[in-house]
């Protein structure tokens, strides 16, 4: 295991952070700590790097345990959701940063620098300032400035979080192709669980404090662990004691007896699928989700009576 | 809004004008119109001469103190948690609420013949009451809070992310300062030391009380003001008071000049 956390806990003030945390992450993967503000996350990223000092527990990184190491000797790489570039340097100095800290030759920081900023494609921009980037730039720059001194991990917290959703997308993509090629062990926190779909190997998923479940994206969203992930990780639909899907629902025009009666409250069109919001005789709401063509085949319309029936449901406990 | 919008420029400038402007350009004028001779045979006077040694000297020691202290204090306070933080910052700024008269009235109870440390060092032979260590202790006193204030606000508003972000890059707390946090502050600190020594140039009060202004010896550059002031040799204390308006003048416009317009941060 590349890092291990064990029985991490930590307060601020009243307020618990993080509570008995244990994670293990896989040399070279791509792990997410995925959850809702206030869940955790952040901190814990926080905690491995040492930016943050655990009430108790353990930190191990490369199988060492570096729990009572400062930041500056635990070889991490940290990327911030702000950037944290040194502004009053040019993008060749803020990615230089490290290895001169290091103390390295001249040339050898040249080659390394340049390599990077081709790595991060900002090749001539390397005589900026960080605030004649954009900030897709800025946190490209953030990156190379983390790998340059060849971290044995990658911490990144809601790296894309300050971005558009475009550059957002963009940026993950390339992350993704990124981690592909280096191969270097990444923990990313984000609070977009499409995100962390899409870019890890593993998610784990925190909830005030504590960790919620850890499995690979498709595991995650086919068998969630309990009711918190599964409404937390992709859309669901409560119906009595279980959860549906809204694309396990199924939307006829004519009741055949397992299904049950619902009006049609709006249809919003989404590209590609449509969202149709249904609101069923005794009150409850329900989202079901349609390609366009099935959409299309039923000719639905606003206030229309439909008849509705899951497909699959999920119950807990 | 643009009639509201010019008036209220007019009062801006008309107030600066009446408070600020109008006196110095007087100076300037009752020193050059009709006494510029005897001004400079004021200013060149060698008791005035001692006086600006004086008053340079004490500067050249406040200065550094008192830019390393409110670095030191700045940083302490903005970014470290520690008992007592709330009064530490309220006593920085001390020295603005009280009276400097009063604060060289403290020095003399203090170093005074029968004073709590000034007994002791009479009887050891160290001489403060009256001589130059006095004197720099009051410029230092009224001169604290300067830089102090200056980097506070600009300190909270960079944040510590960049300090972060060094030290996960392998910075020390020392390399993070030099490389960092200095360099992230600088114009704070400039602007500061400018403020700084605006206000040691220009102490009276509370050197008035401890120096006790001994031509050739103890007396400031202030204090020789009044003195020729006081002799009615008014073209001498004009001629002087245009001296230390100047240096003033001319470290506050050096300052903006070099100041690059996107680093007012």
């Amino acid at each position: 295991m590349s890092i291990s956390v064990r029985q991490v806990s930590k307060r601020f003030g009243e307020f618990t952070a993080l509570d008995e945390v244990s994670v293990e992450v896989e040399a070279g993967s791509l792990t997410a700590l995925l959850g809702p503000s206030g869940s955790g996350k952040s901190t814990l990223l926080r905690v491995i790097a040492g930016l943050e000092t655990p009430d108790s527990g353990s930190v191990f990184i490369e199988g060492v345990n570096v729990t009572g190491r400062r930041p500056q000797d635990r070889g991490v790489g940290f990327v911030f959701q702000h950037y944290a570039a040194f502004k009053h340097m040019t993008v060749y100095q803020n990615v230089a940063f490290g290895l001169s800290i290091r103390k390295r030759a001249k040339d050898e920081i040249r080659k390394r620098v340049d390599d990077l900023l081709e790595l991060v494609q900002l090749q001539g921009l390397a005589n900026r300032y960080p605030s004649q980037l954009s900030g897709g730039q800025r946190q490209r720059m953030g990156l190379a400035r983390a790998l340059a001194v060849d971290p044995s991990v990658l911490l990144l917290d809601e790296p894309f979080g300050a971005l558009d959703a475009r550059v957002r997308a963009e940026l993950r993509e390339w992350l993704r192709r990124l981690h592909d090629e280096t191969h270097t062990t990444t923990v990313i926190v984000t609070h977009d669980q499409e995100e962390a779909m899409e870019v890890a190997d593993q998610v784990v998923v925190m909830h005030r404090g504590k960790v919620e479940q850890v499995a690979g994206p498709v595991e995650l969203y086919d068998s969630p662990a309990n009711e918190f992930v599964m409404t937390f990780v992709g859309q669901a639909n409560r119906v009595g004691d279980a959860f549906v899907r809204p694309h396990d629902l199924e939307l006829t025009l004519e009741p055949n007896g397992t299904t049950s009666e619902a009006m049609i409250e709006r249809i919003v069109h989404l590209g590609f699928e449509v969202r149709i919001d249904l609101v069923r005789e005794d009150g409850e709401r329900l989202q079901v989700q349609l390609t366009r063509d099935e959409a299309e085949q039923l000719e639905l319309e606003r206030g229309q009576i439909v008849f509705v029936r899951p497909t699959r449901q999920t119950t807990f406990r | 809004m643009n009639g509201r919008k010019v008036s209220l420029r007019v009062i801006a400038l008309g107030y600066l004008g009446v408070i600020l402007v109008a006196p110095l350009a007087l100076v300037v004028w009752r020193t050059f119109a009709y006494q510029a001779g005897d001004a400079w045979k004021a200013l060149s006077d060698p008791e005035t001469v001692h006086a600006f040694k004086v008053t340079l000297e004490a500067t050249a020691i406040a200065v550094p103190l008192n830019t390393v202290f409110g670095i030191l204090c700045g940083l302490a306070i903005v970014r470290r948690r520690f008992p007592g933080k709330g009064l530490v910052n309220a006593f920085v700024d001390l020295p603005l609420a009280i009276s400097p008269v009063v604060v060289g009235l403290a020095l003399f109870l203090l170093y005074g013949r029968t004073g709590w440390f000034g007994h002791w060092l009479n009887a050891h032979g160290y001489q403060i009451l009256f001589a130059l260590p006095s004197i720099v202790m009051a410029t230092v006193f009224v001169s604290v809070p300067f830089v102090a204030r200056e980097v506070i606000p600009t300190l909270r508003e960079i944040g510590d992310e960049q300090e972060q972000a060094a030290h996960t890059l392998g910075a020390s707390s020392l390399q993070t300062f030099w490389r960092i946090t200095l360099p992230s502050i600088r114009w704070a600190v400039v602007y500061g030391v400018v403020l700084t020594t605006a206000r040691c140039l220009g102490e009276y009060g509370a050197v008035a009380v401890v120096s006790g202004a001994i031509q050739g010896k103890t007396e400031t550059a202030t204090l020789r003001v009044q003195e020729e002031y006081e002799n009615l040799n008014t073209a001498g204390a004009y001629g002087i008071s245009l001296v230390l308006a100047a240096i003033a003048v001319t470290t506050l416009v050096l300052m903006s000049i070099v100041k690059p317009r996107e680093e007012r941060v």
